[in-house]
């Protein structure tokens, strides 16, 4: 057995998505983001909808997704991303549109953006990273980062009494009647990763089917802005993040 | 839809155009003095007949983002505001300006600052015509001065900022909107399919169709080398505009002595003015910019080199005087008269102070 029959299709087990180009990622290694990409453009690629994609980027690490996804892409001002995706997604009703936004983004700037978005029920798929930092200006609080949590503006560890709780959004988006399937997933073990492209999966055929606003929330890791290893994080995230953010379907109708 | 003449309020006239020019969405936040528009619009339904979308956004911010999402896909798209939504837009206008996308943004003027009034100002000038939100860039700004001019700014908004893909505001003030005039309303103008969108325009993010080379609408540029290349082509778009785009109307200027400078309603009392100035013997012109940018620099000028002076009246405290004065030089004199907070001034008011101020009456 050659070379040439070890790479016939038959054989192939794992590939990089068609979607996704050579572009140097700009992501630290072992940042969620990259994982979270790499799902969204197999499944795009998978459910054969790259012609009708037209992705939101937010203002955060992911600004640049659109340098890495080859399918349409608008980057919003930070926060505004549900705004955006209301538009195209009303003038274009048969395209397929998401956002991708990190918790900054989706729960502290565009927090109104989102929750009327998600109210209206307009049909589209929201991809949330949560990771409870502000990864892209250095690392700052989020509303997201756990009581306790140092960040740069939180150096001695997020206080309530100075900063108040950290907000699971996601749960009061689940209580919206816009919203037809909210979900919270992680990439952090082979398994949570097939688990959140089934989820995203989900999402994506709910957009296309009209029945309203998905939100996928990834509890992620920011291993830079935690100063953590990669491997560190994932423990870290799974020891910590998830009392607070429990995996799981929050809603499914 | 056949042309039309009806009888409405400009702000009225605004909704009916956008519907009959063809637009694909509006997208708005009531606020007087404009909220008819949206009102209009929802009473007219048009999503069952041309099928444009109509959508009450949660805040001016969630707008002006909507009207981006929507110039981005390429569809012709739009808001109304007044001032204090206006600031709020600002953001998202300056984004749209750096992504080079046609929009149009109405400004129905209410006094300032902060909450100020309801009832009508100009004192938005400066932040029309002089950018308004971050970054270099100029939006095409043009002044209505009836309810017909209401309706045609629609078309031409949409038209010029088609045309130099990059965002136009009408600057209307608050007297335009609320003031019943006759008007001709333009027949229906179809809307332009999906795939004629994607002729038009090209460059549109509204889906790999045909899995054609993949569009991306963004204002991010983090070498500065190449932000300069951008920041350089927008600047050129902007002086094609200034070359090709200028509009104003002029009334009795050829043979007049003295000049007024006037913009929207204000031009039209002026005309009052002029009216009964001629009556006592006094020759007074008027120049009405209608595009406040690009401004009219050329004609004032021209005309500031024969006027012994020239009288610029405004809705607010001296913001057009600036550019009339840097446009006519130091060689004729040049004077404000302004009222504030929401006085809207009579013929008689501003006739007094052209007297006072250039006859020492
Ligand atoms: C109006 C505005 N305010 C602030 C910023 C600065 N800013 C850029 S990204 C960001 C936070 C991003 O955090 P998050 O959304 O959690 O994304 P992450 O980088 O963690 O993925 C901030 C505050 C901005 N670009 N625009
Ligand atoms: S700073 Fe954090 S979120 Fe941003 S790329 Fe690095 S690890 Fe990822
Ligand atoms: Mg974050």
């Amino acid at each position: 057995m050659d070379v040439n029959d070890i790479i016939k299709p038959e054989n192939k087990v794992y590939g990089k998505p068609v979607l996704m180009n050579d572009n140097n990622m700009h992501y630290c290694p072992g940042c969620s983001h990259g994982v979270v990409h790499k799902l969204v453009a197999e499944l795009l690629d998978e459910m054969g909808v790259a012609e009708k994609a037209v992705g939101i980027a937010p203002v955060g690490c992911a600004v640049f997704a659109y340098n890495y996804l080859d399918i349409d892409w608008v980057e919003a001002a930070h926060g505004r991303a549900p705004a955006l995706a209301t538009a195209i997604s009303r003038l274009y009703p048969e395209n397929l549109v998401f956002t991708y936004q990190g918790d900054g983004d989706l729960a502290a700037i565009g927090t109104c953006e989102t929750i009327h978005a998600a109210n209206r029920g307009e049909n589209i798929t929201i991809i949330f990273i949560n990771n409870a930092i502000y990864g892209m200006t250095g690392g700052q609080m989020a509303p997201t980062t756990l009581i306790g949590m140092k960040t740069a503006t939180t150096p001695y560890g997020r206080r309530v009494d100075l900063n108040g709780y950290p907000l699971a959004i996601t749960d009061l988006l689940a209580r919206l009647d816009g919203t037809c399937y909210v979900t919270r997933q992680s990439v952090h073990t082979p398994a949570a990763v097939r688990k959140a492209k089934a989820a995203i999966k989900k999402a994506f055929q709910n957009s296309l089917d009209k029945k309203g606003t998905s939100i996928v929330e990834i509890v992620s890791t920011c291993n830079s802005g935690w100063k953590m290893s990669p491997a560190a994080a994932n423990d870290w995230m799974a020891e910590h993040m998830f009392e607070k953010y429990p995996l799981g379907d929050l809603k499914n109708v | 839809m056949e042309e039309e003449i009806k009888l409405m309020k400009g702000n009225e006239a605004l909704a009916m155009a956008m519907i009959r020019y063809g637009a694909d969405g509006y997208f708005g936040y009531p606020i007087t003095p404009q909220s008819e528009v949206l009102e209009t619009l929802m009473a007219q339904k048009p999503w069952e007949t041309t099928g444009m979308v109509v959508l009450q956004a949660e805040s001016e911010v969630a707008s002006i983002n909507m009207v981006y999402g929507g110039a981005a896909s390429g569809k012709v798209v739009c808001t109304s505001s007044s001032s204090p939504g206006i600031s709020l837009m600002q953001e998202g206008i300056s984004y749209m300006a750096a992504s080079e996308l046609p929009a149009l943004i109405i400004n129905v003027m209410r006094g300032g600052p902060g909450l100020g009034t309801i009832q009508p100002s100009q004192a938005d000038y400066f932040q029309a015509t002089k950018g308004g939100g971050h970054g270099d860039y100029h939006l095409i700004t043009l002044a209505p001065s009836s309810v017909q001019e209401m309706c045609d700014f629609v078309g031409l908004g949409w038209d010029l900022a088609f045309k130099y893909l990059t965002p136009a505001i009408i600057l209307a003030d608050g007297v335009v909107g609320q003031m019943m005039e006759k008007v001709v309303l333009p027949p229906q103008r179809k809307r332009l399919t999906d795939e004629e969108v994607r002729q038009r325009c090209p460059w549109a993010a509204n889906g790999r169709k045909g899995m054609r080379k993949k569009n991306v609408i963004t204002s991010l540029e983090l070498d500065p080398s190449l932000m300069e290349v951008n920041n350089e082509r927008f600047q050129r778009t902007y002086k094609k505009i200034e070359e090709n785009e200028v509009r104003f109307e002029s009334i009795g200027t050829e043979d007049c002595d003295y000049l007024i400078v006037a913009f929207g309603s204000l031009a039209r009392i002026s005309q009052k003015a002029v009216e009964m100035a001629r009556k006592r013997g006094l020759k007074i012109g008027i120049l009405r910019p209608i595009t406040l940018w690009p401004f009219p620099k050329a004609e004032v000028a021209r005309l500031s080199e024969r006027v012994k002076g020239i009288l610029v009246p405004e809705l607010n405290a001296g913001q057009m005087i600036e550019d009339v004065r840097l446009a006519a030089g130091s060689g004729v004199r040049v004077e404000h008269f302004g009222r504030l907070g929401g006085i809207v001034p009579s013929p008689d008011e501003i006739l007094d102070a052209f007297e006072k101020l250039f006859l020492g009456k």
